[in-house]
């Protein structure tokens, strides 16, 4: 790869556009670059490896036991990423997609736009947002922003750590401060009981899968350790003092509090959708995990030409299959683009496609067991929903009950929830359950908030360092 | 609130925070460095003067909006740490103004 400097180094034009650098977009690059594909990778971190393989290439917590081999898979994948031949924008955003498949790009201040004949998104996943009141409050983060600071800086949270909610990564992270020596204080699980009964059926396959012994040492380390509270099915935040106060309660109605130091939150990811959803990508609902997806095909193509998802961003599959299909998405884009024909895409699919199979079983387990409790997705009266704009789910059922307000878009003119900086990002879900709640109907006829480019934030100065030409200048002088 | 483990230090690298002096670590994201600092609270929000710290540290949240070298709303959990910045943690709402 070649790592750009700056966007004054970009190329006007690319064949294939890659964004996100984590499994998917990697692979991605690495098998459209394969069939002699001119390749563009941007990404906002300052190395490859996206959030599960977040500092690989430059981590100093080196012992393999620490952050686990699942992590370590990453490393032969960022070497073969490192040796193909690829132009990488790190520390990068692109801020607009459209369906000329033109791409706004600022790094170090400066923006650029940039064409490519194919796009490829990789945008990965974010942590379901966990509207609880408190949720706002300074020493409140999720445990995968734990995980992301102790990848990337080899920090640990100290003093008693509370972890709350429920997934996987909540008890990989657990372990992983085990092994760190910094065991948590307390975890109070909120997997709802009945998604045992749910999630019954599922569980044979789950048992075949490479995830289910690896899972259940993992857990039983952890619940050797670090004490666990289950079937919570009510929590909140209060600050006390320098400290935070967590109150829960159980699904037989007990209640109880604990102090904590730091409050680590977590009820699983969801497809991170704006910059497809501002492309125009149609997106739907996916009721079994309980989030808006963009449509994709076998390939990953969306509702738009030439544009392409790769990886969780199209639906939560895990990192494994993230990579798989960011190969399936290279060799659907070499195949658009004409550098291989459909007969020999389709023989060098074939492998990754049994791969894929292999990834999604137990998976169906993992979305019913953990899929959060309705009670947690959405905002309850005091709590904020919209963190930018400091909406409480009061003030959202409130805006149904007394103006009819019907969807996410409509709420924005009264509320401007999900019109902060973060752009919805991570209220678009709580906004869209809350009021399909109060309505009684489901989130997909409510639908989600519109999303615009520019999708990321930039300055005035970033937009006016783009290049114009006469015919731009004329454009827009009268006269 | 945190800390760093052993394995993980390395080269310090020098910034002022609110005009006093400051050091993180080479290769920490502006957020990381001051959460190690013990600096939960990166601002006040513009609507009700909350404060509010880093959240996500993947750059979804936008909670750790700081102020780099004058430029303010930097998102700081993607903003690498270099040596010499000037970060300055924002208050409320943006005043117009020079």
């Amino acid at each position: 790869m070649r790592t750009l400097p700056d966007v004054a180094a970009l190329a006007p034009a690319y064949d294939v556009a890659v964004v996100g650098a984590g499994p998917a977009g990697m692979a991605a690059a690495i098998a459209a670059a394969a069939h002699g594909l001119s390749v563009l990778v941007a990404d906002e971190a300052p190395a490859p490896g996206g959030q599960i393989y977040r500092a690989v290439t430059t981590t100093r917590v080196r012992r393999r036991s620490l952050l686990g081999a699942d992590y370590w898979r990453g490393a032969p994948l960022a070497a073969a990423f490192a040796a193909a031949p690829v132009d990488t924008l790190p520390e990068a955003s692109v801020w607009h997609l459209d369906d000329a498949c033109v791409l706004g790009v600022s790094a170090q201040g400066a923006s650029r736009l940039v064409t490519a004949r194919h796009v490829i998104l990789a945008t990965g996943a974010l942590e379901r947002p966990f509207p609880v009141r408190g949720w706002t409050e300074p020493g409140v983060m999720t445990v995968g922003a734990a995980q992301i600071l102790l990848k990337s800086s080899g920090l640990v949270a100290t003093g008693r750590v509370v972890l709350a909610g429920t997934g996987p990564l909540l008890w990989l992270l657990a372990s992983q401060y085990l092994a760190s020596g910094a065991p948590p204080a307390l975890i109070l699980d909120t997997t709802p009981r009945a998604n045992w009964r749910l999630a019954a059926p599922h569980l044979p396959a789950f048992l075949c899968s490479p995830y289910a012994l690896k899972g259940l040492r993992l857990m039983a380390r952890v619940r050797r350790r670090v004490p666990v509270i289950s079937d919570v099915t009510g929590l909140g935040i209060d600050r006390d003092g320098a400290a935070q106060l967590v109150t829960y309660r159980h699904g037989d109605g007990r209640s109880g509090a604990a102090a904590a130091d730091i409050v680590l939150l977590h009820q699983g990811v969801v497809p991170n959708v704006n910059l497809a959803g501002a492309a125009g990508c149609a997106l739907e609902w996916n009721d079994t995990q309980a989030c808006w997806q963009p449509q994709t095909d076998a390939w990953g193509m969306t509702s738009v030409a030439h544009i392409a998802l790769a990886g969780d961003g199209a639906g939560i599959l895990g990192a494994e299959a993230a990579a798989v299909r960011g190969k399936l998405a290279g060799l659907a884009a070499a195949c658009a683009l004409g550098a291989i024909t459909p007969q020999t895409r389709d023989r060098l699919a074939a492998r990754p496609r049994a791969a894929l199979r292999r990834c999604g079983r137990g998976r169906a387990f993992l979305d019913a067991l953990y899929r959060p409790a309705g009670s947690m997705r959405v905002a309850p009266p005091d709590a904020i929903a919209c963190r930018c704009e400091e909406v409480t789910g009061a003030d959202i059922r409130a805006a149904v009950r007394d103006l009819h307000v019907t969807g996410p878009n409509q709420m924005k003119a009264f509320l401007r929830c999900g019109m902060g900086p973060c752009q919805g990002r991570m209220c678009a879900l709580t906004v869209a359950e809350t009021i399909a709640e109060a309505r009684g109907v489901s989130p997909a006829e409510v639908g989600t908030m519109r999303l615009r480019s520019p999708v990321k934030p930039l300055t005035l100065g970033e937009l006016a360092s783009l290049p114009r030409s006469e015919a731009d200048t004329k454009a827009v002088l009268r006269g | 609130m945190f800390r760093r483990l052993p394995e993980a230090d390395g080269p310090a690298v020098s910034f002022t925070l609110n005009g006093r002096p400051a050091t993180g670590v080479d290769g920490d994201s502006v957020a990381a460095a001051l959460l190690a600092m013990g600096e939960r609270v990166c601002r006040t929000t513009a609507v009700s003067g909350a404060a509010r710290g880093p959240f996500c540290l993947m750059g979804v949240c936008f909670e750790c909006l700081v102020t780099i070298d004058r430029i303010g709303n930097r998102q700081a959990c993607l903003v690498r740490l270099r040596a010499g910045m000037q970060v300055e943690t924002g208050k409320g709402k943006r005043e117009a103004g020079p």
